[in-house]
């Protein structure tokens, strides 16, 4: 495709480029991209995860930084060696390149090498998608409703003496239990938003939305509403508390959960949810808390 | 005097604006006391008739619709006799003028005045984010700063300045002596200043500017103080501008190509303004729906996005996306185009593959109306539709891929002149990749399910909106400045100014990716203290990047006053704008160009675009040959 070079004798001669150039531009390309997988790899993206299907999308993650860094870094490496070596030079003023307007294979090549690459990462994140969505058994369901701006979590399948299903302003929950969340909103759209499990579902108002995770670390993590929801937006946070089964038992029953059968009994000593001992409540990870009780 | 206020003109519209205002006064009053409503004056639904009677007084009053009140009435009409073309002064840009050429200086100077603004409240928003437990600022004002923020660089900058600098290139470019409907092109300017006032004047409303984002998702925005209305009317102006010169620009370039100018001999500028009118025309009637239903909700009570009442709240998400996605893509096909023209003179070779270029243009025109709802990952919508749509936004990838490759291709054993322009056409291309390569990795659903609406979007939406848009619009501006202005820019400046940019852009918006992976919601007045020091490093640097806009204004305003004179070709383009003076007569071409030739055929020896029918001007050839005009 290379049309004749017109050259004037005034006009400086440019080297033909020697396949040795090629060589080392290839492996300074080489050298550029791995260095941008390793510091991409080495920097510390992530906050804690605290859930099983945390993993394997800090997983795509890094799939994802060792596929498309090196595009970036061999595009911007093409652009510097383009700028250092075709510059145009003291006395090429009037010099033009050559007349080349095409290459059908290179197009079809850098057509085809991209799609392949994204159709094989299309699959591989619907399969993560699907994994992550999957119904598991013995889900433990928590309603979670926004509104400005403060989050409330029930537990439906927890009653107090008077039948009223247990609602607190802090989120806990038994590690390794699946939990199935049906999120709501009462005013406008918030985004219930737990960083350390890697998930958002937005609260809308009218449908109720699905989010599923299992938490498997026990510690203290921050609920944030990530879609602006007015004024108070910025503050609205709750705590989400994983403990172990035993104390997921022992705070609900603070809550004024009746148990399976001696309802009556527990009800007698319900306190506010205000005055959860404070050997409950763990350190927040920097989120306000909000410790006003959730009206229903 | 009285005269002067008879005569359409600016006079004549700022006086019918109180008109405008005592009708809605009157409309309101008799509508109250006719339907038995107490109160009868309310000021809210006087101010909401009032946002659209005075801006439609003010263009009667400007003269926008005399030629058909004239005809209606069977008056004798005024056929436009181009009187009015060209500028003599400055005052003159201040003026009604039907000329495309000041057309596209006033658009363009207009969107930057919007760009500074805009930038200044982005200041605002960094100095309270500066760090946690900001005071600058409440959160309702902070709510506002971004939204405004981001409605003026849309709305006002990127979308209109592309429009103007295609304005002033485009039928230069094909050979017309003027755009299609010159009037028409009159009329779209002066909706734009109605559109920037109002969203600005939304400061003054009470209960404070509009402060739920430019995307005003419903409920929130049909629930929201008398501010909103200001965004909700004020975007029906700046896309009725938009959607009546993307007509404009598909009857200039389909209608009056010069003779030789097939599809395929057209610069990928008219290419690139060509598809992004397509997307216009289609796109922005979307926007407007969404924006009528927030109106109708808030004004009389419709209940579309009322949930308690039978209202679909997802449905706002769906419309408002359904035009917001091919937005981005209006937003930075032009600059496409402006890079295409640039790389191809600067490197002095042809663009490589130029009608794949031309195709993937189109293939994103077609794409970019199949993936709006990847916005909507965690919205609540079917959890199925996150398939189809993952799918497709890595499809229209590949187009804009092969743009990067080919672009890249150009530049391969080029002569690569590096001047200002050429320095941020090459800034663009490695910014940009790095924005689309953030989008690839929002598209993967599990992925987004974590960073969506976190500060991994506002760095990847600023990669590809700074990185990419703006990089191509300061391109462009130092590319065409001699053309337009007849002087030239300064060199040095123009580096500084590059250099200073990419750095402390880089600087700004490169660790918004780390912290909103770490879990930094956007669109908040206040942050977690882990996130303090990063904070405080990107409200520096944007800072500093505040700084390095001034150079470019310094540069501009005193290269416009007394920079050296431009000759007609200062970059030895093909292309027919660099073939008339600096700047360029009133109507355009003294004798009609016919094109003999392809756009970009540097380093063919002797090879021409155009020739004059006349031979009285001998057009520059590449190859730096002179060549025989041909008959």
């Amino acid at each position: 495709m290379e049309g004749s070079h017109h050259e004037t004798p005034d006009t400086p001669h440019r080297p033909p480029i020697q396949r040795a150039l090629l060589v080392r531009l290839g492996a300074i390309g080489a050298v550029a991209a791995a260095t941008g997988i390793v510091l991409g790899l080495l920097i510390h993206w992530f906050p804690p995860a605290a859930a099983k299907q945390a993993h394997p999308i800090d997983t795509l993650y890094n799939v994802l930084v060792i596929t498309t860094v090196p595009i970036f870094v061999l595009v911007t490496s093409m652009v510097l060696f383009s700028a250092w070596r075709f510059r145009m030079r003291a006395g090429e003023e009037r010099l033009d390149g050559p007349p080349i307007h095409g290459n059908t294979r290179l197009e079809v090549i850098w057509t085809a090498l991209p799609a392949t690459l994204l159709a094989s990462l299309v699959v591989y994140a619907a399969i993560v998608l699907h994994d992550v969505g999957v119904k598991k058994p013995n889900e433990l369901v928590v309603n979670v409703v926004g509104r400005q701006w403060e989050w409330s979590f029930g537990y439906p399948a927890y009653h107090d003496a008077q039948g009223q299903e247990i609602v607190a302003p802090e989120l806990v929950l038994p590690v390794n239990r699946p939990v199935y969340f049906k999120i709501n909103a009462v005013d406008v759209i918030h985004t219930f938003y737990v960083p350390a499990f890697r998930l958002q579902q937005d609260a809308v108002p009218g449908i109720t939305t699905p989010l599923r995770a299992t938490p498997d670390r026990i510690g203290s993590y921050p609920v944030i509403c990530t879609q602006l929801c007015g004024y108070g937006h910025s503050t609205m946070r709750a705590t989400l508390r994983i403990v172990s089964a035993s104390t997921f038992q022992k705070w609900l029953a603070l809550h004024g959960y009746a148990g399976a059968t001696t309802a009556a009994a527990a009800s007698v000593r319900r306190p506010a949810a205000t005055s959860t001992p404070t050997a409950l409540v763990a350190a927040t990870g920097g989120s306000r808390t909000q410790t006003k009780e959730a009206s229903q | 005097m009285i005269a002067r206020l008879r005569a359409p003109g600016l006079h004549r519209g700022i006086l019918a604006i109180p008109l405008g205002i005592g009708f809605a006064y009157a409309l309101i009053i008799v509508i109250r006391a006719a339907s038995g409503l107490g109160h009868i004056v309310d000021g809210t639904a006087i101010l909401q008739v009032a946002l659209i009677s005075a801006p439609l007084a003010f263009l009667v009053g400007l003269g926008a619709f005399d030629y058909w009140f004239y005809w209606a009435a069977g008056r004798p009409t005024r056929p436009e006799d181009h009187s009015s073309h060209g500028a003599h002064s400055w005052k003159d840009y201040f003026r009604i003028n039907t000329d495309h050429k000041v057309i596209g200086v006033q658009y363009t100077v207009h969107s930057f005045v919007y760009f500074l603004i805009g930038g200044m409240f982005a200041m605002l928003m960094r100095a309270q984010l500066a760090q946690p437990g900001g005071k600058f600022v409440d959160a309702n004002t902070f709510n506002g700063l971004f939204s405004v923020h981001a409605t003026l660089m849309i709305f006002l900058f990127i979308i209109p300045v592309f429009a103007g600098m295609a304005n002033f290139v485009l039928p230069l470019m094909i050979g017309a002596p003027d755009m299609a409907f010159p009037r028409l092109n009159a009329l779209s300017f002066w909706l734009l200043p109605i559109a920037g006032l109002m969203i600005l004047g939304s400061f003054l409303a009470p209960g404070g500017s509009f402060a739920s984002g430019w995307t005003a998702y419903a409920p929130l925005s049909t629930s929201a103080p008398i501010g909103q209305v200001f965004f909700t009317i004020g975007v029906q102006f700046a896309g009725a501008s938009s959607i009546a010169t993307a007509l404009n620009f598909l009857v200039t370039i389909i209608t009056m190509r010069a003779p030789g100018m097939s599809f395929f001999r057209m610069p990928l500028l008219v290419w690139a303004n060509f598809s992004t009118s397509l997307l216009v025309v289609i796109a922005t009637p979307f926007i407007a729906a969404s924006q009528f239903l927030v109106l109708l909700d808030r004004a009389l009570g419709f209940n579309f996005f009322n949930a308690g009442s039978g209202g679909d709240v997802l449905m706002y998400q769906h419309v408002f996306w359904f035009y917001s996605h091919p937005a981005v893509y209006i937003m930075i096909l032009p600059g496409f185009g402006i890079i295409s023209e640039i790389l191809a003179v600067k490197a002095r070779k042809p663009i490589f593959g130029y009608r794949m270029m031309a195709f993937s243009l189109l293939a994103i025109v077609v794409l970019g109306f199949t993936v709006w709802a990847h916005h909507m990952f965690t919205s609540g919508m079917p959890g199925w539709i996150r398939d189809p749509m993952m799918i497709t936004t890595c499809i229209i990838a590949v187009p804009t891929g092969v743009k990067i490759f080919s672009w890249l291709a150009t530049l391969w054993r080029g002569v690569l002149h590096m001047d200002t322009t050429m320095l941020w056409a090459l800034g663009f291309i490695s910014m940009f990749t790095l924005g689309g390569i953030s989008g690839v990795m929002l598209a993967m659903v599990p992925f987004d399910l974590h960073v969506s609406k976190t500060y991994f979007i506002v760095a990847h939406i600023h990669y590809v909106l700074f990185g990419g848009s703006v990089f191509t619009i300061f391109a462009g501006v130092y590319y065409w400045f001699p053309k337009m202005t007849g002087r030239m820019i300064d060199e040095r400046l123009g580096k500084w100014h590059f250099w200073t940019t990419l750095v402390t852009f880089n600087a700004t918006f490169a660790p918004m990716h780390l912290i909103g992976i770490q879990g930094m919601p956007r669109r908040v007045a206040d942050y977690s203290s882990q996130f303090a020091t990063w904070n405080l490093i990107i409200s520096i640097s944007s800072f500093l990047l505040g700084l390095s806009t001034l150079i470019f204004v310094y540069n501009i305003v005193t290269s416009w006053r007394g920079g050296p004179r431009a000759v007609a070709n200062p970059w030895r383009g093909l292309t027919l704008e660099w073939l008339v003076s600096s700047p360029p007569p009133i109507f355009n071409f003294d004798s009609m160009p016919t094109i003999v030739g392809g756009p970009y055929e540097y380093g063919v020896p002797g090879a021409v675009h155009a020739v004059f029918r006349d031979g009285a001007k001998v057009p520059t050839p590449a190859g730096d040959r002179l060549a025989v005009a041909q008959e």
